[in-house]
């Protein structure tokens, strides 16, 4: 990280960023006697963007995956030192391609059930918000586009929610902003302390402020103390987790879709963009906590999704053990664990989006998603149930699908790191696949009756949106190496910019037996997905 | 004796006259429009004509404040008594457009609420005379015969609503705690006086320069009296108790301008006095500021989130935005004072515009400003929804909007002023404020519109008009754009202050 490299089309992500806004504005001026228009126009915006976040993938250089590519500065406010600037690196690359992939996707799979103009012309918003914050290396820039993704979300909530659609908009909104309002102090002061340290004028740019450090270790710890608020509301860590059950079973299908795979993902992104690497020593200094919050979170998490009633709550309640599982990957602070955190990322945005998706087909269908009312669907969909088994075991961790690789890796990274908390960590695996499997089995397996029986399968739409789900599921469970090796670069650079910054810090790896160590731990996911497995089977017969 | 006197050559000051067009401009206009309201009959000078001239007068003095500003040298009248430096045309220019806003408003609701349009525009011309001699005083004096001038107007001002107890309730407490204010101050000026000798407030500045006050007691007090004055017309706690209640009696245009020009005169007097004249004392009064923003900020914010009255919660927002302008003055910085000038101009703009939604809404007495009344708009009249919407969020400083590069700004000038926590109790209350901004937004999209809020959306699709609907969209965009390029607006500020 520190130095760029340029490409053919540099402007490629600032593009990125403002084509869903100009779809917005495009939505607003459009007369509203043409509803029938405005999905296909947001869709056409949504698409563009997609295509353009591919096409970062295919040139993006691996080889340099450390640096920051695409990279682009205009000033904004040059009075105050705030410039437009973007790039991106291994770090983000996947995260802002999964965004733009899944925008489209969650447009074309689920309409809006009433005021088509204003819920499009949000979504678009809240794409531009997402890729903006993933694509920002300016410390302001970051922040405004952190910050306005929680206007459009709140709408989306509020408006097209079920429920108790207004409280849950608002706690979402207020616990964030209240999250980043120290944030903002932070950032400020961060800047103005870097610039009397070095003496020059004021910035926000993101790698020359993290490249000096220079600010007095007790202040970094206090900064990085802001910062990792910020990001916690938004993970969520426990405790600050409780807008989030709220949230996302009030949210309608799209809303949820978004906020579990990329909203949640701005908090962990940030704690490593602008935890560790901008604060390496408060980072090593806290990891023990951030590791215990993000256990605690695991274990939390999974004891409550099993006990759910409601699917969509149960969904919610498995993405705050996920996170879990990202944040204890990220602290372990070595480059299994990163680069198993930044790989969960991306998994956990395709499975938990899946996921969602799915819950929200059922709930289309059935007007329900109170698990004591709903059995047996395999009989009358067994689509549905086939790709609801295969999104929920990647999301379970099963070997062959994506998300064993990335706990895989955070639990070898943590292990090295903590090994007790690892271990704890380890059962989290066990528990999903507890609350999972028998969740699956409650909804789809035994007698189906009454509406249950005559529930329509999936329609081609529907199944033409999940295909790309899936298709990624199995693809990255098979064949992770092309991502991981974009991944991995940018990792190694930010270790070793927390090695070199860090006196008497070395990352933690395997000390004594490491083969041992990566065997316990596959065979304890094994043997989880041996018993999910089984207890599957008796539930089907 | 005579003969005497007579062979003494006169000392006048010289008048310039160009410096004093901003001041002229407004004051004349209020002349001319009372004489000719007089003489005219009124058949053959329709009551539209008030407000045209009213928006007139302040576009002219808009041009006068744009070619003064030009000049690279102070202008300055009278002596030194008033000067028209950077500083005081920026705050004449943020009140002069504020009453150019707000203006075009004016005609339908003085018809619909049946207020005297005559009066109203006499009164508002020249109570922005008085702010904008207040933007350029340089000798307390000077500064006290402002303040008054735009108060004694606004007193009345806020009483015109003849029709409605609560204005004229208004109208009596505004006075009454206003003259007590007016009386601090008056002391204060007094003390400050006795200390240093002088009511010049560059004397002032000279005079603690140069000598070192040993016993400074009289001086302190008369700093805290000042304060006091100054505080209770930027509606600082613990001295806001007025605001709220006059905010929401007044006539609504009224409480517009209260909003924007006079809290933005009150500041510019903050700052002419505090960080400039006083600002060698910078060490006695920073933490009596610091205490008087932590608790505008908590206040304001956390009562505006427990009101269920649209004008109200506005009402208390306003107080908290006065907290946050604090904090640029507590920083006593240069900086400081940009901060202070770009956010007065962001929320006149702001506040104008959330006002005037207001007043569209607010029905024939004036009087239907709960949330109740905005139950379900954004399905009747969505354009105005999401007018209020973006004005709304821009109070709460989400970013793209000119709210959220205010924010920054201040808080960048406590930061750096090392205020801290200052600035930690500013952001904490700004979510504080924001609870209440969307209890305004979920009762105009999300509440579920139940039999009693049916009946009401029935009732009224209230019309618009075309003066209060430019008015909207003008605050709207400009909102917008300063939150979205803010560089020209900054640089402006910036040079207004002195950078």
């Amino acid at each position: 990280m520190g130095s760029f490299a340029s490409t053919s089309f540099p402007a490629a992500l600032t593009v990125l960023v403002l084509v869903p806004v100009a779809g917005a504005l495009v939505l607003l001026a459009m007369p509203r006697t043409r509803p029938d228009l405005f999905k296909p126009v947001a869709l056409v915006a949504s698409t563009v963007s997609a295509v353009l976040a591919v096409w970062v993938l295919a040139e993006f250089d691996a080889g340099s995956a450390a640096i920051f590519q695409y990279w682009q500065q205009y000033e904004w406010i040059s009075g105050w030192g705030i410039s437009w600037q973007v790039g991106v690196d291994g770090l983000s690359l996947f995260l802002v391609v999964m965004t733009a992939l899944i925008f489209p996707l969650a447009i074309v799979g689920v309409d809006a059930e009433h005021s088509p103009k204003a819920y499009y012309a949000w979504m678009l918003v809240l794409e531009a918000g997402c890729l903006g914050t993933f694509v920002a290396l300016d410390l302001i820039m970051f922040f405004v586009f952190f910050e306005i993704v929680l206007v459009p979300m709140y709408f989306l909530i509020g408006g097209w929610g079920h429920g108790r659609r207004a409280y849950a908009a608002t706690k979402f909104f207020l616990f964030t902003m209240f999250g980043s309002a120290l944030m903002l102090v932070a950032i400020v002061a961060l800047a103005f302390l870097h610039s009397s340290g070095n003496g020059g004028d004021v910035t926000f740019d993101l790698v020359t402020i993290a490249n000096n450090q220079l600010l007095a270790t007790n202040t970094a710890r206090w900064l990085f103390l802001a910062f990792a608020l910020a990001f916690a509301v938004k993970v969520p860590l426990f405790p600050v987790h409780t807008w989030l059950p709220d949230a996302h079973t009030n949210a309608p299908t799209a809303g949820s879709v978004i906020l579990a795979a990329v909203m949640l993902k701005l908090g962990t992104y940030g704690l490593v963009r602008f935890g560790l690497y901008l604060f390496p020593e408060a980072s090593v200094y806290f990891a023990p906590l951030m590791i215990t919050l993000g256990v605690i979170g695991i274990i939390y998490g999974a004891i409550a999704a099993a006990m759910q009633r409601d699917l969509k709550r149960l969904v919610a309640y498995s993405s705050v053990a996920h996170l879990g599982f990202i944040v204890i990957g990220t602290f372990a602070l070595n480059t299994e664990g990163l680069t198993g955190g930044v790989l969960q990322m991306v998994n956990h945005g395709v499975s938990t989006g899946a996921l969602f998706l799915l819950v929200g087909m059922i709930y289309e269908r059935r007007h329900t998603r109170e698990i004591s009312e709903l059995g047996g669907l395999q009989k009358p969909a067994p689509l549905l149930a086939a790709v609801f088994m295969v999104v929920m075991l990647s999301s379970v961790g099963l070997p062959g699908l994506n998300g064993f690789v990335g706990e895989l890796l955070v639990l070898l990274g943590a292990f090295n790191a903590h090994r007790w908390w690892a271990v704890v960590a380890a059962a989290g695996v066990i528990l999903a696949a507890v609350y999972l499997l028998w969740a699956y089995q409650r909804v789809f397996h035994g007698p189906a009756s009454g509406a249950n029986a005559e529930m329509p399968d999936l329609r081609w739409r529907e199944g033409l949106v999940m295909a790309p789900f899936i298709a990624a599921i199995v693809f990255m469970g098979v064949y992770p190496k092309p991502v991981i090796e974009r991944v991995e670069p940018a990792v190694d650079a930010i270790i070793a910019h927390v090695e070199d910054n860090v006196a008497g810090f070395a990352e933690p790896v395997a000390d004594v037996h490491p083969s041992v160590s990566l065997e316990d731990l596959s065979r304890s996911t094994d043997e989880t997905d041996h018993n999910g497995g089984s207890e599957h089977d008796g539930g089907g017969g | 004796m005579v003969t005497v006197l007579a062979q003494l050559p006169v000392q006048t000051p010289d008048v310039n006259w160009t410096g004093l067009l901003p001041v002229l401009l407004p004051a004349a206009g209020a002349l001319v429009l009372l004489i000719a309201r007089s003489l005219v009959p009124s058949r053959l000078m329709p009551a539209v004509l008030d407000a045209v001239w009213t928006f007139a007068v302040a576009v002219a003095g808009l041009v006068s404040v744009a070619v003064l500003w030009q000049r690279d040298a102070d202008v300055s009248a009278f002596g030194r008594e008033l000067v028209m430096d950077r500083l005081a045309l920026f705050v004449t220019a943020v009140i002069l457009g504020a009453v150019a806003l707000a203006a075009p408003t004016l005609p339908r609701y003085c018809k619909r609420v049946g207020v005297a349009s005559a009066e109203l525009c006499v009164l508002i011309l020249l109570a922005a005379a008085g702010a904008v001699v207040m933007a350029g005083a340089a000798d307390l004096i000077v500064l006290f015969l402002g303040l008054e001038t735009m108060s004694i107007a606004a007193y009345v001002m806020a009483a015109l609503n003849l029709r409605r107890l609560e204005s004229l309730e208004a109208g009596l407490k505004y006075f009454v705690l206003g003259a007590f204010s007016t009386a601090f101050l008056l002391f204060g000026i007094a003390l400050v006086y006795g200390a240093t000798g002088t009511t010049n407030l560059d004397g002032i500045g000279d005079y603690l320069d140069t000598y070192i006050v040993l016993r400074d007691g009289m001086l302190l007090a008369g700093l805290a009296m000042l304060l006091v004055g100054l505080g209770f017309k930027v509606a600082a706690a613990p001295f806001h108790t007025w605001a709220p209640d006059v905010y929401v009696g007044a006539p609504t245009p009224v409480t517009a301008l209260m909003a924007s020009a006079v809290k933005a005169a009150g500041f510019a007097a903050l700052i002419r006095v505090f960080v400039e004249a006083l600002g060698v004392r910078a060490d006695d009064w920073r933490p009596a500021v610091f205490a008087l923003a932590c608790a505008t900020l908590a206040v304001g914010s956390v009562l505006a989130a427990v009101q269920s009255d649209a004008k109200r919660i506005l009402a208390y927002s306003s107080v908290s935005h006065a907290g946050f302008i604090l904090l640029g003055v507590q920083a006593a910085s240069d900086s400081g004072v940009a901060s202070v000038m770009f956010y007065l101009a962001a929320y006149a703009v702001i506040a104008v515009g959330s006002f005037t939604v207001v007043g569209v809404l607010s029905g024939q007495d004036d009087d239907r400003t709960g949330l109740d009344t905005l139950a379900g708009l954004g399905a009747r009249r969505p354009a105005l929804a999401l007018g209020l919407t973006i004005l709304l969020l821009a109070q709460a400083g989400v970013p793209f909007t000119s709210g959220f590069v205010a924010k920054f700004s201040v808080i960048a000038a406590a930061v750096e002023a090392r205020s801290y926590w200052l600035a930690v109790v500013a952001m904490v209350s700004a979510v504080v404020a924001a609870f209440a901004y969307l209890r305004v937004v979920v009762a105009m999209y999300f509440r579920d519109s139940g039999d009693e809020a049916e009946t009401v959306a029935e009732a009224s699709k209230p019309a618009i008009g075309l003066g209060a609907g430019a008015v909207i969209v003008a605050a709207v965009l400009l909102t917008v754009a300063m939150g979205i390029v803010p560089g020209v607006l900054e640089s402006l500020a910036s040079t207004a202050a002195g950078l």
